[in-house]
């Protein structure tokens, strides 16, 4: 059938691209690897030559198939699956962005763009590194291109292409009988709510250059086991592992950041397997970075070096596998499903790890080392001790992050418990004691040997002045987090110690061991910033506070009952709620993008009326195809803490019509009617009232029924619905009883001894929300904190950057 | 002779500090091993009662309205049906408001302890809930939604 409408020529050009990417990263492999092994110069300088000009055509290929997609989807052009299936028309350009790396094959055609761009300026820049560098990333361009294929081969199919087309994918649909379906597909599947926020724009293309960057380091140690030349690469290929920690830090802070924003977990992590797969290769990344800085100056570490380079990039293959094969799917809310790709995902991480393992293992012996080990007071052997804390740290957490591929492969069914945060908190506590305390000191070691007396006078100062902060955060900051005991509150105690320790002796190190310059404090920059994020992580997590604590209705759980069953606090319309040391008021809600969105105006009040805000959380209507909504947090920032809040649950959220009936009964004064939750007695029907509610006037007709409430839990409600005669015409006002979901009206005056009483049961009679409301005490300092860690990455960069160059 | 006593000394240093953290190591392991909890059936969760265990789960739809839910009244409870791959049932109770897309999950893991025929859970994260991903799986309800957008 020939097709209407149909725009094919982007998806075979997109298509064609695809291929010649993996064809000219082929080629750059193998020129590349023949440079390297070339004995002849001039030899090796034509392989280099073509080398490069494959290079570039990858790296040019993939960033026309990136822009082919997003000219699809920029378009509309429905006929593509990957445009039906991730965006929709509303978008707009920066979501559009986000509809690309919504799927699996954007995020991966992301992260080779990024080794394209990584690879060119190596090209430029690692002088006689050059072959054997852009062989390694070369190779891993050619495994990447396979995983956006889609070719089939013998039965096997290779990667998912992202210019497969709708009809393609459903091939038995009937609308594909028309020649004019493209005319019956009004719309895509848009994409997915929680990531139509801007953090969702910016944090995936950080943390995959992130990710890339990775590679570089990599690649370098490669290059020297390969090249038996294993510590020359140290000095340039430094400025390069300390981007990388920094972008990866920055990109996994980026998500922590959007995971605050627009999550509703209450928090920022949630030792989500997700978030371990990135977090491990980056600890590991930063006790790479620190052996290296040991190297340089000392000769000392280099196999440590080697080590740590190599595992944090196989980490970060290992972590593609980990979120992309399905294995996580028990473990993680946002690990991404299986597409069937898992076996080729398998290779691919094998493929790389097996053989640079072996390298590293055969080469081992030959990497040179200094027999006479490190001094105790030089400032190399506590940086070592660091890393290795580092690596142990990031050890634990990859272990039990990978239980659900640990069962796999051994066949058991092990799984972290109930509580996760604990089960790697009570460990990660004292990683972070250790981790502040070295930071802190160790730059007052000098390298090789450190005089007692020079040590012990320059430490003093810091440790007096972080003793005292410390002792005062912890004497009158009321962290009193005793959920887990005695022994982990003493813990947090030490770690908020050893951070403000890191904070202290760093900013202290700039002064007196710098002598305040500027232009070299990178390291100490970023380790003000380190200690600032601990002390944040500490203070925000200890002192987390649930302000909707509903104390209305409590529930009776017997002993436990104070654990269960209390942090969300309903608010009716206009009804100003007690809410601990707010008075909480849920004014209004006003509707956005065609009711997509809905924002909850909550008014909170503090009881001694010195502050009044309001928060405004909202709900956002799921993307098509997916029924209900998403909530999205609202937080009310003041310099020390954060007052965060969301909705769990809204009237609004239900759609159609109220079906609540009601119910007659008649009665006489003394009667009692029952409703599913309690009974109400009527008291005594009078002529006319006239109180604060009601000013009928003698000459009215008008009738008012006293009843009185009571709910299976005690409390007593009243209802006065009343019923009128104006113009002939009779009318009744109803009476509601929100909390109970009552309506109650008068509705007939049967005869001078009965009228008949009408009552709904209805949760939908006010308009109401179920709000969450925590408090996060010292936030600000983490992100603060990441900004200064990321700051003295830079500053690091660009003077190891002049180092290298000299 | 005096070089080669310093360094024999400061060999040993690195060499205890290496076998200090192989020993802590294990330590930390074997504790943590330790703190593991195992997948369960339904049906196992009840013979272990009172201990915390993890079941794979999904809604029980042959009960009629299998989540309870009503936020006016108390939006720190939501009780529900599900029911494990062996067919085996239980309550569930969840002191928390109703996850927004419980719905339609196909599938439930739940970390929390059996008391009598009732599944507790106590955690706010002791709950995750996968659905099924955007016609993944599920093609015939995505060729439906083809001509209905």
């Amino acid at each position: 059938m020939k097709y209407l409408g149909e725009h094919l020529l982007p998806g075979q050009l997109g298509q064609f691209f695809v291929v010649l990417s993996f064809v000219s990263s082929l080629v750059a492999t193998i020129s590349y690897f023949k440079a390297s092994q070339a004995v002849l110069e001039e030899v090796s300088a034509g392989w280099k030559k073509l080398g490069r000009i494959a290079f570039a055509i990858d790296a040019a290929s993939v960033l026309i198939i990136f822009s082919i997609i997003y000219y699809i989807i920029s378009n509309h052009y429905f006929e593509y699956h990957y445009a039906w299936n991730h965006s929709d028309r509303s978008l707009d350009t920066g979501y559009l962005l986000s509809s690309i790396w919504e799927g699996q094959e954007g995020s991966f055609l992301l992260w080779t763009l990024w080794h394209g761009v990584l690879g060119i300026i190596l090209i430029r820049t690692s002088g006689k590194w050059e072959a054997p560098v852009l062989t390694v990333v070369s190779l891993v361009q050619v495994i990447l291109a396979t995983m956006i294929l889609g070719i089939h081969v013998f039965g096997l199919k290779i990667g998912s292409t992202p210019f497969l087309l709708t009809r393609q994918v459903f091939q038995d649909a009937p609308i594909f009988n028309q020649a004019d379906y493209l005319t019956r597909i009004k719309d895509g599947n848009g994409l997915n709510q929680l990531l139509q926020n801007y953090w969702m724009v910016i944090h995936p293309p950080i943390l995959f250059l992130g990710f890339a960057s990775t590679l570089v380091p990599f690649a370098f140690a490669m290059a020297g086991l390969w090249k038996k030349n294993y510590g020359g690469w140290v000095k340039i290929a430094l400025p390069w592992t300390l981007f990388s920690a920094g972008i990866l830090g920055l990109g996994i802070m980026m998500g922590a950041k959007w995971a605050y924003e627009s999550l509703n977990f209450g928090g920022y992590w949630a030792w989500d397997p997700v978030e371990n797969a990135s977090l491990v290769p980056w600890l590991i990344m930063v006790a790479g970075l620190h052996t290296m800085v040991v190297y340089n100056a000392t000769g000392h570490s280099l196999r440590a070096t080697n080590f740590f380079l190599i595992a944090s990039f196989l980490l970060i293959l290992y972590s593609t596998y980990l979120t992309r094969s399905g294995d996580l799917q028990d473990t993680s809310v946002h690990a991404f499903t299986d597409q069937g790709m898992s076996w080729q995902l398998r290779i691919f991480v094998l493929i790389l790890v097996l053989p640079s393992l072996a390298l590293f293992i055969r080469r081992y012996k030959n990497i040179p080392f200094i027999a006479k080990e490190e001094n105790t007071y030089s400032r190399e052997f506590w940086m070592f001790i660091g890393s290795l804390v580092l690596f142990l740290s990031a050890f634990f957490i990859i272990i039990f992050t990978s239980l659900p591929v640990i069962n796999k492969i051994f066949n058991t069914n092990f799984t972290v418990g109930a509580d996760v945060e604990f089960f790697y908190n009570r460990i990660q506590v004292f990683v972070a004691i250790v981790l502040g305390v070295l930071t802190a000191a160790t730059q007052y070691l000098k390298y090789k040997d450190t005089s007692r007396k020079y040590f012990g006078k320059k430490i003093l100062v810091p440790t007096i002045v972080a003793l005292l902060i410390s002792v005062a955060i912890s004497a009158f900051g009321g962290v009193n987090y005793n959920q887990y005991g005695p022994g982990f509150l003493a813990a947090i105690h030490l770690a908020i110690f050893a951070g403000v320790y890191t904070v202290v002796a760093n900013a202290g190190y700039i002064s007196s061991g710098l002598k305040g310059k500027v232009r070299v404090a990178g390291a100490s920059v970023a380790h003000v910033g380190f200690g600032m994020m601990m002390v944040g992580i500490l203070l925000s997590s200890a002192k987390k506070e649930v302000l909707s604590v509903n104390k209305i209705n409590p529930l009776n759980f017997g002993s436990e009952s104070k654990e269960k069953g209390f942090e969300n606090l309903t608010l009716f319309q206009g009804i100003r709620t007690d809410m601990g040391k707010y008075w909480a008021t849920y004014e209004k809600d006003t509707s956005h993008d065609n009711g997509k969105i809905m924002y909850f105006h909550i008014a909170m009040e503090s009881k001694d009326g010195r502050e009044k805000f309001y928060l405004k959380p909202d709900l956002i209507k799921n993307t098509k195809g997916q029924q209900g909504f998403s909530n999205n947090p609202d937080s009310k920032h003041y310099w020390n803490r954060d007052v965060f809040s969301y909705i769990s649950y809204a009237d609004k959220m239900q759609e159609g019509a109220d079906t609540a009936r009601f119910k007659n009964n008649t009665v006489k004064a003394g009667d009692t009617i029952y409703y599913s939750s309690g009974y109400m007695v009527l008291d005594q029907v009078t002529l006319n009232p006239n109180d604060d509610r009601y000013h009928f006037k003698p000459t009215d007709t008008a009738l008012m029924a006293h009843i009185q409430i009571r709910s299976v839990d005690g409390t007593k409600y009243v209802a006065k619905p009343v019923y009128y005669v104006r113009n002939n015409q009779s009318n009744y006002i109803l009476d509601t009883v929100f909390s109970q979901g009552l309506a109650v009206g008068l509705s007939r005056v049967v005869d001078a001894q009965h009228v008949e009483i009408s009552v709904k049961e209805s949760s939908r009679l006010a308009p109401f929300v179920a709000l969450k409301v925590l408090q996060f005490p010292f936030i600000n300092l983490l992100w603060i904190g990441t900004i200064l860690m990321v700051l003295g990455f830079a500053m690091s960069v660009g003077r190891r950057l002049n180092q290298a160059i000299r | 002779m005096d070089y080669l006593c310093t360094e024999h000394f400061d060999m040993k240093k690195l060499h205890i500090v290496l076998l200090v953290a192989i020993a802590a190591v294990i330590a930390v392991l074997v504790s943590m091993m330790g703190d593991l909890s195992t997948y369960e059936t339904l049906a196992s969760a009840r013979q272990k009662e009172g201990k915390m265990v993890t079941v794979v789960t999904r809604l029980d739809k042959s009960v009629e309205n299998p989540i309870q839910f009503d936020p006016a009244k108390n939006a720190n409870l939501t009780s529900f049906h599900v029911v494990d791959s062996l067919g085996n049932k239980a309550r569930v109770l969840y002191y928390f408001e109703k996850p927004m897309d419980m719905e339609k999950s196909d599938r439930m893991v739940l970390k929390g302890t059996m008391k009598g025929d009732v599944f507790e859970i106590t955690r706010k994260d002791g709950i995750l809930i996968k659905c099924p991903s955007k016609y993944k799986d599920d093609p015939k309800a995505a060729q439906n939604n083809l001509s209905q957008n």
